[in-house]
């Protein structure tokens, strides 16, 4: 706890903190919109989640309860290395039950289990720009978003199903928040896609090494692309968890030995250790998974 | 059976546990100091003072042994550190023409005003391993005579002498109420002007400035550029703050300066005349200093009506990954974790392979 | 559609361009009506492409005025448009077909892509439409069906060429603009890719302006005729008459290289 005294609270000083609550405001008045915004160096290396620690340590207060997970876990080595970055420099309490979190930072997994209002959830992002690898310049795509030009993004979907017969984007998939701006639900699978929509939570989104912030506010509309009659599709899995024996959750496939063995077990493992803790228990049951 | 990735905190701390006893090696071999790597390692030191933006010997020097003499690790951890010290105010900018010399060349003008100072360099060694190094006996150095250059006259630069006939665009007039860019302070934005373009190439990375500067002569570009003037030397540092209203010196710190001159034909605004590109670099960074001022002048193409045809002339493309703390952060990332994305790929392709299947065999039924 | 409009479609009024002191072209003045095919002809260097870029709003002029007669009969000063209403009439009410097909077509988006951006740019998002109405203007431009999933850089040049005019033609523009479009072709081909716009064309009621330094193509093609030299219109009127009977020494001159050819 030492740290935390030589240390501003949350590690960045008030006047950044200050600038990025002044971007994180702008980015739910205008949500899907990429802000711009002076994003500083942090101990941890850019493409680690540098943006999500920023935007983590502007809304934390002392008395807020993180959760950090990567992939869905709360115990894989980045997630913990950043939930000890902030119980040393902030001096907060943590959880891992997603129930108990006020603030939950994630890379690449929305948790299975609702979310509520009064809950932040801050993604960590790579890339932000949904159009970056049909046009690499940023003057460009910049004006693509201004003018409403997605015709482009519509094309790429198109050519995916004239090659493959569907549409081949398994993450980052698209959405249309709001009517308005497509944006980058970061790398999460397309089968968090629908989990965004209408959500209670606030959901912010900080991406360090390329300078952007966005946000959903509450209960804002995110639309998935797709095509009348090539809809979006949610990835199913054939089986439930090994462990737990849940359906309708995302499965990660752990292989078992060398001789083609497998076994498909929660990819989030707060929900997976809930489930065997109490499954019969109201609050954790099945009928609770999100469709 | 199902091993979880559990114990993620305790793999972390013995990792961190090896790493300390890799830094220090065989404990038989007495442990460096920081301050042989300040006095010894000077121009790892001048590198990351540069790129990691922060006039320090000894910070860099430390970073330099933590990093395990890893100059991009030692240049994020100086970078980490200077991101949350506080800002005070903006020095005045520095006036190089006062620089107390120790290097000064010119490759345009045989003799000129000041004269040529060759100082400490590599030029003209014979690239010969020297045994003497070996063991720590190679004695103190002595210094050599010289002549006392530059005391107290000022140096004045090469391009000014070319400037006084018009054969060289003159240097933009400086405003002094014209805000100067800062882009620890504010996200880059294109086009970027030659400020934040500056900027950006003095922390840029020494490896991607020397291909990019490489690649101008290689045609990729051209600019026909002469090294007009290469100076090494001490400069002092001068703070206005408001409240006093007027200067105070902070300092002396050591800078490298490299001013290119250009060809340029001329274009329907201005007649043929020579065109400039400029490189600053703290410490002694002379490989740095030139392929920034070949880069900043391919740079400045769009504002010279150049057609832009090479990757140095992209501002866009240079700017965006000059930076070596992003880009290394960028592509050690793919060591993380991306469990759940490359699920979501393999059932894609285990589908796709099914429908490939079934097509085939549909087509060896017809 | 209503009948058709008096009004000129376009009218453009004293324009110029100066690059620097250079002069790309001064003091044209045009109308172009519904449904007619304006060549403009001269060497290069006369102002020809200059005047195609200021017409198609993709240069700004240094003095003068384009007027567009909107779909809703409205006619608005296009140098006026906000950019949003400026790429909305591009890829709706406008198409340009350019000599280097590469300018005009996604090289690494399949013909039906191609064909379907502007209608997925316009709000289109049922993709078996998308794909009949892309399979139709395949057609008309004669490339094969089977040919919609393949990418316009295994096409020869003559298809790329139609495919530019399909691109264009699915969102039933009034007015197309063509930069040489013949430019680099085979004689055999060309005549085939003339005989194509002559026909759309007419069958379209397009209007079109087609810059051109060879006078054939535009006997060919158009209705009226527009010789340009040094940045400056020095001659116009009906196609026929200008070429048999030309005024000006420099088109007399024109015409005599071209038949002595």
């Amino acid at each position: 706890m030492s740290d935390a005294a030589t240390y501003n609270f949350g590690y960045l000083d008030e006047q950044t903190k200050r600038m990025i609550r002044r971007a994180l405001l702008k980015a739910m008045a205008i949500p899907g919109y990429q802000v711009p915004f002076a994003s500083r160096e942090m101990p941890m290396p850019y493409g680690w989640g540098t943006g999500g620690v920023q935007v983590t340590a502007s809304v934390l207060g002392a008395d807020d309860t993180l959760k950090v997970i990567d992939q869905g876990a709360d115990d894989t080595t980045n997630a913990v290395s950043i939930r000890k970055f902030f119980e040393r420099t902030a001096g907060i309490a943590t959880t891992t039950h997603t129930s108990e979190a006020t603030v939950i930072q994630t890379r690449h997994r929305i948790p299975e289990a609702p979310l509520r209002e009064g809950q932040i959830l801050v993604y960590q992002v790579p890339i932000p720009e949904p159009l970056r690898f049909l046009e690499p310049r940023e003057t460009e795509t910049r004006r693509l978003h201004a003018l409403e030009d997605y015709g482009l993004m519509q094309v790429k979907l198109y050519e995916d199903i004239a090659r493959h017969g569907h549409i081949a984007t398994t993450y980052a998939y698209p959405v249309k928040v709001d009517g308005r701006y497509i944006m980058d639900p970061s790398p999460t699978p397309k089968f968090d896609n629908p989990k965004m929509d209408m959500c209670p939570a606030i959901q912010l989104f900080g991406a360090g090494r390329e300078k952007r912030i966005y946000a959903l506010p509450p209960y804002t509309k995110v639309v998935s692309l797709d095509f009348e009659d090539h809809p979006f599709e949610r990835t199913k899995f054939d089986r439930g968890c090994a462990l737990c024996g849940s359906e309708g959750i995302y499965l990660d496939e752990v292989v078992t030995d060398d001789r083609g063995g497998r076994m498909f077990v929660c990819s989030d493992t707060d929900f997976c250790e809930s489930q065997r803790a109490a499954p019969s228990e109201a609050g954790h049951g099945l009928h609770e998974v999100p469709r | 059976m199902y091993v979880a990735v559990k114990g993620g905190e305790s793999a972390i701390a013995a990792a961190h546990t090896l790493l300390a006893k890799e830094r220090r090696g065989d404990p038989a071999v007495p442990e460096l100091t920081t301050e042989q790597i300040r006095e010894q390692l000077t121009l790892a030191v001048d590198r990351v003072m540069s790129e990691g933006s922060l006039y320090d010997r000894d910070l860099a020097a430390l970073a330099i042994k933590q990093a395990r003499g890893d100059l991009i690790e030692a240049i994020f951890l100086v970078r980490a550190y200077r991101s949350t010290l506080p800002r005070f105010g903006y020095a005045e900018p520095i006036e190089t023409s006062a620089m107390t010399i120790r290097r000064r060349i010119s490759a345009t003008f045989k003799d000129l005003p000041g004269g040529q100072v060759l100082g400490p360099t590599f030029d003209y060694t014979h690239r010969l391993l020297d045994d003497s190094l070996n063991g720590g006996a190679a004695g103190t150095p002595s210094s050599p005579a010289r002549k006392p250059v530059s005391e107290d006259a000022k140096v004045p630069h090469v391009a000014d002498l070319l400037g006084h006939q018009g054969l060289i665009e003159p240097n933009p007039e400086t405003e002094s109420a014209a805000p100067v860019g800062d882009l620890t302070r504010d996200p880059l934005s294109f086009p970027a002007e030659r400020d934040l373009r500056l900027q950006s190439l003095a922390r840029g990375d020494e490896g991607l400035l020397l291909a990019l500067g490489y690649s101008t002569q290689r045609g990729y570009g051209r600019t026909h550029p002469f090294a007009g003037e290469i100076r090494l030397g001490e400069v002092e540092v001068h703070l206005a703050p408001e409240e006093l209203g007027f200067e105070v010196p902070l300092g002396t710190i050591t800078v490298t300066e490299c001013e290119m001159v250009n060809q340029f034909k001329g274009s329907a605004e201005s007649p043929p005349q020579f065109t400039r590109g400029y490189g600053l670099a703290f410490g002694h960074c002379e490989r740095k200093t030139m392929s920034m001022a070949l880069v900043d002048r391919a740079l400045r193409a769009r504002e010279l009506g150049e057609e832009i045809v090479a990757p140095a002339q992209d501002e866009e493309f240079v700017l965006s990954h000059a930076d070596n703390v992003q880009a290394t952060g960028f592509v050690e990332h793919l060591k993380l974790p991306h469990y759940v994305d490359f699920q979501a790929e393999l059932q894609l392709v285990r589908q796709m392979r099914r429908e490939w299947e079934d097509a085939q065999r549909k087509e060896a039924a017809e | 559609m209503s009948a058709q409009d008096d009004r000129p479609l376009l009218v453009a009024e004293g324009l110029s361009k100066h690059y620097g002191p250079h002069l790309g072209c001064a003091d044209v003045s045009l109308d172009i009506h519904e449904g007619e095919v304006v060549a403009v002809v001269g060497e290069s260097g006369s102002g020809k492409s200059t005047l195609l870029g200021l017409l198609s709003t993709q240069l700004l002029p240094s003095a003068g005025s384009v007027r567009y007669r909107m779909r809703d009969g409205e006619e608005r000063d296009l140098f006026a448009l906000g950019e949003a209403e400026r790429r909305f009439l591009l890829r709706t009410d406008w198409g340009f077909v350019h000599q280097d097909a590469r300018l005009g077509l996604r090289m690494g988006v399949s013909a039906g892509g191609n064909v379907g951006e502007r209608l997925m740019a316009t709000g289109w998002r049922h993709y078996g439409r998308i794909r009949a109405e892309a399979e139709q203007w395949l057609e008309r431009v004669e490339i094969a069906r089977d040919r919609i999933d393949d990418r316009p850089d295994t096409f020869s040049g003559g298809m790329r060429q139609r495919l530019q005019i399909a691109k264009n033609m699915v969102t039933r523009p009034r007015l197309i603009f063509m930069d040489e479009p013949t430019g680099g072709l085979d004689v055999s081909v060309q005549a085939r890719l003339l005989d194509l716009i002559r026909s759309f064309v007419g069958d379209y009621g397009l209007a079109a302006v087609i810059v051109t330094h060879d006078l054939a193509v535009a006997r060919l093609l158009s209705h009226r005729i527009v010789v340009m030299r040094h940045g400056r219109v020095i001659e116009t009127g009906l196609t026929d008459q200008v070429l048999d009977d030309p005024r000006e020494p420099y088109t007399q001159l024109l015409v005599a290289s071209i038949l002595q050819a």
